[in-house]
Parts: structure tokens; C-alpha cells; sequence
């Protein structure tokens, strides 16, 4: 079996599919055993772990502080207000702050796409990103593909439509990442404004119509669109974005009978997806998805563990 | 004072000099090439065949003062000057305060003045305060010294304004430089759009914001007849345009800066901070453009576009970063890697740094011959070092060369006839 070789988890771009893989395989074990009851493991114990949120969100940070916890780690929460973050000066003093306090691990969630490679060279813990301004979201996208491979039994040649927002997803841009790697393949699908310049060129074909970008796929993506992109202009309402690229039962008819929908949290419904079909057990799998966000985490956590112990 | 510098290779672009040959230096100003009439007792220097050209004339530098003294200041930036041959150099306006009256213009001249080793060559503002909205006095600052007007690292981004200023500049014989990108679109934008900035998630602008301004303002050139100036030109659309004004007979003028001809926007891969800079680096095939530009005559010079920064300013997220990268004592290196690769004679790579500047600006220096002040700089074109941020002369260490071998060497530099380095 590899060994998950590095430091840190701050991207998936780059990363080999054998890692990606083994991360995979010991998560879904970690799913196995947390819905088997045995949710207590020491494999963190005497390791301390720290969330350090500069951006809210509550689900992320539980989800870690939750996999922390049944893996042994004392865990410790820091948000730290980004009204009272100095920019980026803060983010190095809170590095020596969280050296002189022997932190192990460290999770962080930045509103700047960067920050917490910056961290990482300036921390002896090892760190996972949890998430930076519109770079990436690893541990995000690593929930939806073993979520998708529990469903599908597999990730191999499935065909997988990324829809809305995609400019500012962190989501995507670690989703295309991932699945180019693993063989599947990757539409992207929204609005000429949202969809970043030569994306295509990261290996995904591009849609501005909803139904064909849909099409026989097995998994649709759904991302989340933030009021703020109306008030930017880049769409002009959100009641004309519902009706082109709002998941609904009619456009959901173009992709497979058998298609899974998926979204990262927190839905705008009536938005970017249509109630009925997020609440719809049948094709609706956005539970699960945060069920294997916490024994994604719990891998990631385990793993770059073992490395610094090995290191230390 | 009565110097000779024995033992030299002169080459000056201005005059097309090539050959062995040494200078005699009187009361600072170059009083022969061939070493005759020394007189008795003249200090002797043997230049051990080394190159002996004009000291090297900076368009464009930002210094730190006055307004940012933490991240550098005249005398620092000085220093840096005479480790990298340059002995004169134009400053950018948009200090704190901005340069847009007399009396803060005088004090940057009589502040380069006092380095003893560096002409500071003012600009004058463009606009009060470069803010773009209200002319400011180009007849009373020219007289105070200002070589041409602009708003330094900002756009002139109102038609009109730009229009103003390129009439009104006639009046006084001078030009107006403008930062080629059109701000609504490179507001806020850390990269060059494409596939990098798309991968690293990071805002960006299009490329085509730089050839926007320069299309416009190549237009209001032709209906003012007045003469502009583009700095650091960084995209072939954008020199499309200027080698088809120049060729329609316009008063167009542009130089650019070492960063956008030696490197590409994969500089800034891992988040490399000093590799961020305004306008940002760009994609392969401009980087090429702007070489083939230098060697056409599209581009008039090289400017170091020198932009002090210090930690605070650098060591944050790439998108809160400062653009700008340190420039001065890597001018000369990185421009004869161009020799060094054969895109660029060793002429035409020097006559970019010292006569083409000196001619655009009306200088008396920038050139090997008598009665011209004896600023010179010897350098080894094949002596090599690496640039390492932390160890380069003077304060700013935001080099985007950061790591970069180089070929090309200063061994002393002269002010006046006075050795300021080496």
C-alpha cells in the first residue's frame, strides 16, 4: 500500500491518484466503523489539533473538530474574525503563536486562495486546507468522490457535470482535480461570467446550456452561488439563474435515470437547485455527503499524523 | 581631479564605438578616448579589458521616499543604483506626497544630489495627486526640473484627462507616460487571466486591458499630436498597436522592464509574492513578443521599473500582496541574458539602457565622448552570480530574480568621474 508521502494536504492539483486512492480506502474503512457504532479510535491521542477558521463555517469546522475528536486528538477551535485580521502579518504571528504552542495538526480555512501554503511554510504542524479563497477544498472534494464511488461502485469512466458557480468554487476547481485524476470525466456547465478563463485547458469540456452539458451524466455537481455574484452583475437575477441553470426535475430528466445530485453545502434552494430534487432520497445523496465528510477527515488526519510522527 | 581608466573595452551605442581604449576623466566630464594628455601624476585604473560603457540611464524606478522610508530610502536606493552601473535615474511622482508641485520636486533633486553617486531625475504628476482628476501646474514643474509627467504606477484612466494632458504637455516641449491597463478591468486583479490564475483561484484581468488603454490613447496621440509614452509594455497586442503608430508617424514611445522579457506569469507558481507585480507577468508567447520588440526597435528602452517592498508588503496572501519587485541591481544582468541567448547584439542590449533613454530624454549623459560627464559603468559580460533576496545591495529584497543565475557582472561604476561601486 502507498503512503500518503507529504507534510501537509494543501491541494489536490499534482497529487497522485495512488495517494488519492489510499486516502479513499482507509475513509471508507473509517465510514464503515462509524456507522458500525465504533466511532472511538487513539490514534490522534496526545496530538493536539487546531481549527483555525478565518472565515466562517460551521459545518467544515465540525466535521474536522468531530473526526479530531473520535480519532483522539485534543481538539481546539480558533476563529479568528477577518474584521480584526490586520491582513496577512496576523497570519504570520499566529504561525509563531501556534509553534510556541506545539500544535500538531492544524486545519485552516481562509478567505485568500494561498494562505495556508504560506502557514505551512512557517508551522511545524502538519496542515490540511480546509479550504482557500477559490483555490482549493481538498478534503471537500475527496467526501464527493468516495460518496460518488459508494454509490457508483466505482469512479472509473463516469461522467460527471460540475454546474453553476464555478469561478469562485474552490469546490470545482479540487473536484476537476481529483477526477481528472481518477479517469472520470468532467463537465463544467453555468454561465459564460461564472466559468473561469480557459478552464478547459485543466482537462474539463465546457456547457453554457444546461441539458446538454447534463446529458447521460452519472453525477451532477451542484455549487453553491453566492448573492454577492448579483450584486457583481455577473448574473443579472437570480430568478433568471434558477430557470437556466437551477437543478430542476426537467432539466435532471437530460442526465442518466440512474444520475446521483449532489451539493457542498449550504443550499440556496430555489437558487442553484430546486427543493423537490434536494429533498428527493432518491437521487439526492447530499446527506451522505456529509456523513463521508467526517471519515474523509478522519483519514486525511490519521494520515498526515503518522507522517509527523515519523518526522518528529 | 585627473583620472585615466587604461585597459578598456569602449563600446557606446550612441556613437557605435567598439574597440579597445581607454578614457582620460577631467573635472568630471570624459576629456578623451585614446588616453592622451594625461598629464603627470593622473590616477591610472586598468579596466583588465572589461567593457567600459555610458553609466546606465533607469526610466522608470519608484523610490521609497519620500512617504515609504521602511521600505527603502534614497540613500539605500543608491547604493543598489551604483552596484547595478545605473548613474541616472528617473523617479515615478506618485510618492507620498505625490510630486505635483515645485517645491517637492526640488527636494527629490537636490536628494539625489546629495547621494553623490545618482542623478534623480524627477517626474513631474500628472494629475494632483496622481488621482487622476485635476491637472497640475506642467509649466512651473517643468522649469522645476520634472523630465515628463505621469501618474507612476497608476493609469491616467479618463479619456478626457489623458486628452488634457497630451495637449497641454506640447506647450512645454514634454510627453506623458501612462500605466497601460484599463483599471475597470484590472481593478482588484493579482494575475494575467488564463489557465494559471484559473488553476492558483486567483483574481485576475485579461491581457487585453493593456493593448485597450494603449489603442485609446494612441488615439487621443493622433488627435492631440501630442507625445505619449507607454511603460513596461508586457504584451504583444499591445506592441502591435505601437509598431503600427510609429509606423503612421505618431509620437509613440514605450520601454519595458526586465520581468516581462525574462520572465512568464509560471513565476508566480507557489504563490511567489515577489513574482507579483503591476502589470502582471504573462503568458509565454508576450514574454517572446517583447523580446522580439526589443530587438525590432518597438521598444524604445529598458527600464528598471523598480518598485521597493518590504516583508509586511510581501509576506501575506498573493492576493493582498504589493505588486512591484526590486530592480535596480539586476537591470544589467538579466538584460544581457537577451545577449547572452542571441536575441539581442551586445550594442543593442546597451544602447536600450543608456542611449535610447538618454535620447528620449534629452540627456547629455548616456554617451562615450568628449565633454559628456563621465558617468560609466565597467562590468564583465561573462562573470556570473546569483540573485539572492536577503543579500542584494541596498534595503528593497523583493526581487522577482529571486534565485536567477545570471551573466553579466558590474565591476565599478564612475559618477561624475567619481568610483561609486567597486
Amino acid at each position: 500500500m502507498p503512503l500518503y508521502p507529504h507534510r501537509h494536504l494543501l491541494a489536490l492539483q499534482g497529487l497522485e491518484p495512488p495517494y488519492i486512492a489510499e486516502l479513499l480506502d482507509l475513509a471508507e474503512s473509517y465510514a464503515l466503523l462509524n456507522r458500525g457504532g465504533k466511532t472511538q479510535r487513539d490514534v490522534l491521542r496526545g496530538l493536539t489539533l487546531i481549527n483555525l477558521f478565518f472565515e466562517d463555517s460551521t459545518r467544515t469546522r465540525t466535521s474536522f473538530e468531530l473526526a479530531g475528536k473520535r480519532l483522539g486528538a485534543d481538539v481546539i477551535n480558533m476563529s479568528v474574525s477577518t474584521s480584526s485580521v490586520n491582513k496577512g502579518e496576523t497570519l504570520l504571528d499566529t504561525a509563531s503563536t501556534l509553534n510556541a504552542m506545539k500544535t500538531d495538526l492544524l486545519v485552516v480555512r481562509h478567505a485568500q486562495s494561498g494562505a495556508p501554503a504560506l502557514l505551512a511554510q512557517k508551522v511545524d504542524a502538519g496542515v490540511v486546507n480546509a479550504g482557500d479563497g477559490t483555490h482549493e477544498h481538498p478534503t471537500q472534494a475527496l467526501l464527493d468522490a468516495l460518496t460518488i464511488r459508494r454509490r457508483k461502485g466505482t469512479l472509473e469512466n463516469l461522467t460527471i457535470a460540475i454546474c453553476g458557480d464555478v469561478l469562485h468554487s474552490r469546490v470545482a476547481r479540487s473536484n476537476i482535480h481529483l477526477l481528472l485524476a481518477m479517469n472520470c470525466r468532467v463537465r463544467v456547465v453555468g454561465p459564460p461570467t461564472l466559468i473561469p478563463s480557459e478552464v478547459e485547458e485543466l482537462g474539463v469540456e465546457v456547457f453554457h446550456d444546461m441539458k446538454a452539458g447534463l446529458k447521460d451524466a452519472d453525477v451532477v455537481m451542484m455549487l453553491r452561488l453566492q448573492k454577492e455574484r448579483m450584486a457583481g452583475g455577473l448574473v443579472p437575477s437570480a430568478r433568471e439563474f434558477f430557470r437556466f441553470y437551477g437543478l430542476d426535475a426537467a432539466k435532471l430528466r437530460h442526465a442518466k435515470p440512474d444520475a446521483i445530485v449532489m451539493h457542498p453545502g449550504p443550499m440556496n434552494r430555489g437558487v442553484e437547485i430546486d427543493s423537490a430534487i434536494a429533498d428527493d432520497p432518491t437521487r439526492s445523496v447530499i446527506g451522505e455527503q456529509v456523513e463521508m465528510g467526517v471519515a474523509v477527515r478522519m483519514a486525511v488526519l490519521d494520515v498526515l499524523a503518522q507522517n509527523q510522527r515519523r518526522n518528529s | 581631479m585627473t583620472l585615466i581608466l587604461n585597459n578598456a573595452r569602449l563600446v557606446c551605442p550612441a556613437t557605435g564605438r567598439d574597440s579597445p581604449g581607454s578614457i582620460l576623466i577631467e573635472k568630471g566630464l570624459i576629456a578623451s578616448l585614446d588616453g592622451t594628455g594625461a598629464p603627470e601624476g593622473a590616477t591610472v585604473v586598468d579596466c583588465g579589458g572589461a567593457i567600459l560603457a555610458p553609466g546606465l540611464i533607469d526610466l522608470r524606478a519608484s523610490l521609497g521616499e519620500p512617504g515609504h522610508e521602511h521600505r527603502e530610502t534614497i540613500e539605500s536606493a543608491a547604493e543598489a543604483a551604483a552596484a547595478g552601473g545605473i548613474t541616472t535615474l528617473c523617479a515615478l511622482p506618485d510618492s507620498e506626497p505625490a510630486l505635483d508641485d515645485p517645491a517637492t520636486l526640488q527636494f527629490m533633486l537636490r536628494r539625489g544630489e546629495m547621494t553623490g553617486s545618482l542623478s534623480i531625475l524627477p517626474y513631474g504628476a500628472a494629475t494632483r495627486g496622481c488621482a487622476g482628476k485635476e491637472m497640475t501646474e506642467f509649466g512651473l514643474l517643468r522649469e522645476a526640473g520634472a523630465i515628463a509627467f505621469t501618474d507612476g504606477t497608476r493609469a491616467i484612466a479618463e479619456a478626457r484627462m489623458m486628452r488634457l494632458a497630451l495637449s497641454y504637455a506640447r506647450a512645454f516641449g514634454s510627453f506623458i507616460v501612462q500605466h497601460p491597463e484599463e483599471p475597470s478591468l484590472t481593478r482588484n486583479a493579482a494575475a494575467t487571466e488564463g489557465e494559471m490564475a484559473t488553476r492558483m483561484g486567483l483574481p485576475s484581468a485579461p491581457a487585453a486591458a493593456e493593448a485597450m488603454m494603449v489603442a485609446r490613447d494612441i488615439a487621443l496621440a493622433r488627435l492631440t499630436r501630442g507625445h505619449v509614452h507607454f511603460a513596461h509594455v508586457s504584451t504583444g497586442a499591445a506592441l502591435e498597436l505601437i509598431r503600427a503608430a510609429k509606423a503612421e508617424g505618431l509620437r509613440v514611445t514605450c520601454d519595458t522592464a526586465p520581468p516581462y522579457f525574462d520572465l512568464n506569469e509560471t513565476a508566480i507558481g507557489d504563490f511567489r509574492t515577489y513574482a507579483k507585480l503591476s502589470p502582471p507577468l504573462r503568458r509565454e508567447a508576450d514574454r517572446q513578443a517583447v523580446v522580439a520588440a526589443l530587438a525590432d526597435g518597438t521598444i524604445d528602452a529598458i527600464a528598471s521599473d523598480h518598485q521597493p517592498r518590504d516583508a509586511d508588503d510581501k509576506r501575506v496572501p498573493f492576493a493582498q500582496a504589493e505588486p512591484g519587485g526590486a530592480g535596480l541591481a539586476t537591470l544589467l544582468g538579466v538584460t544581457l541574458a537577451q545577449f547572452h541567448s542571441g536575441k539581442l547584439s551586445l550594442m543593442r542590449a546597451l544602447e536600450l539602457l543608456t542611449a535610447a533613454p538618454a535620447k528620449l530624454l534629452g540627456l547629455e549623459a548616456g554617451r562615450l565622448a568628449p565633454g559628456a560627464p563621465a558617468d560609466l559603468v565597467l562590468f564583465s559580460p561573462d562573470r556570473g552570480w546569483k540573485v539572492e533576496a536577503g543579500k542584494l545591495p541596498g534595503k528593497a529584497q523583493n526581487s522577482p530574480f529571486d534565485g536567477r543565475a545570471l551573466e553579466g557582472r558590474v565591476l565599478g561604476t564612475w559618477k561624475a568621474g567619481r568610483r561609486v561601486f567597486g
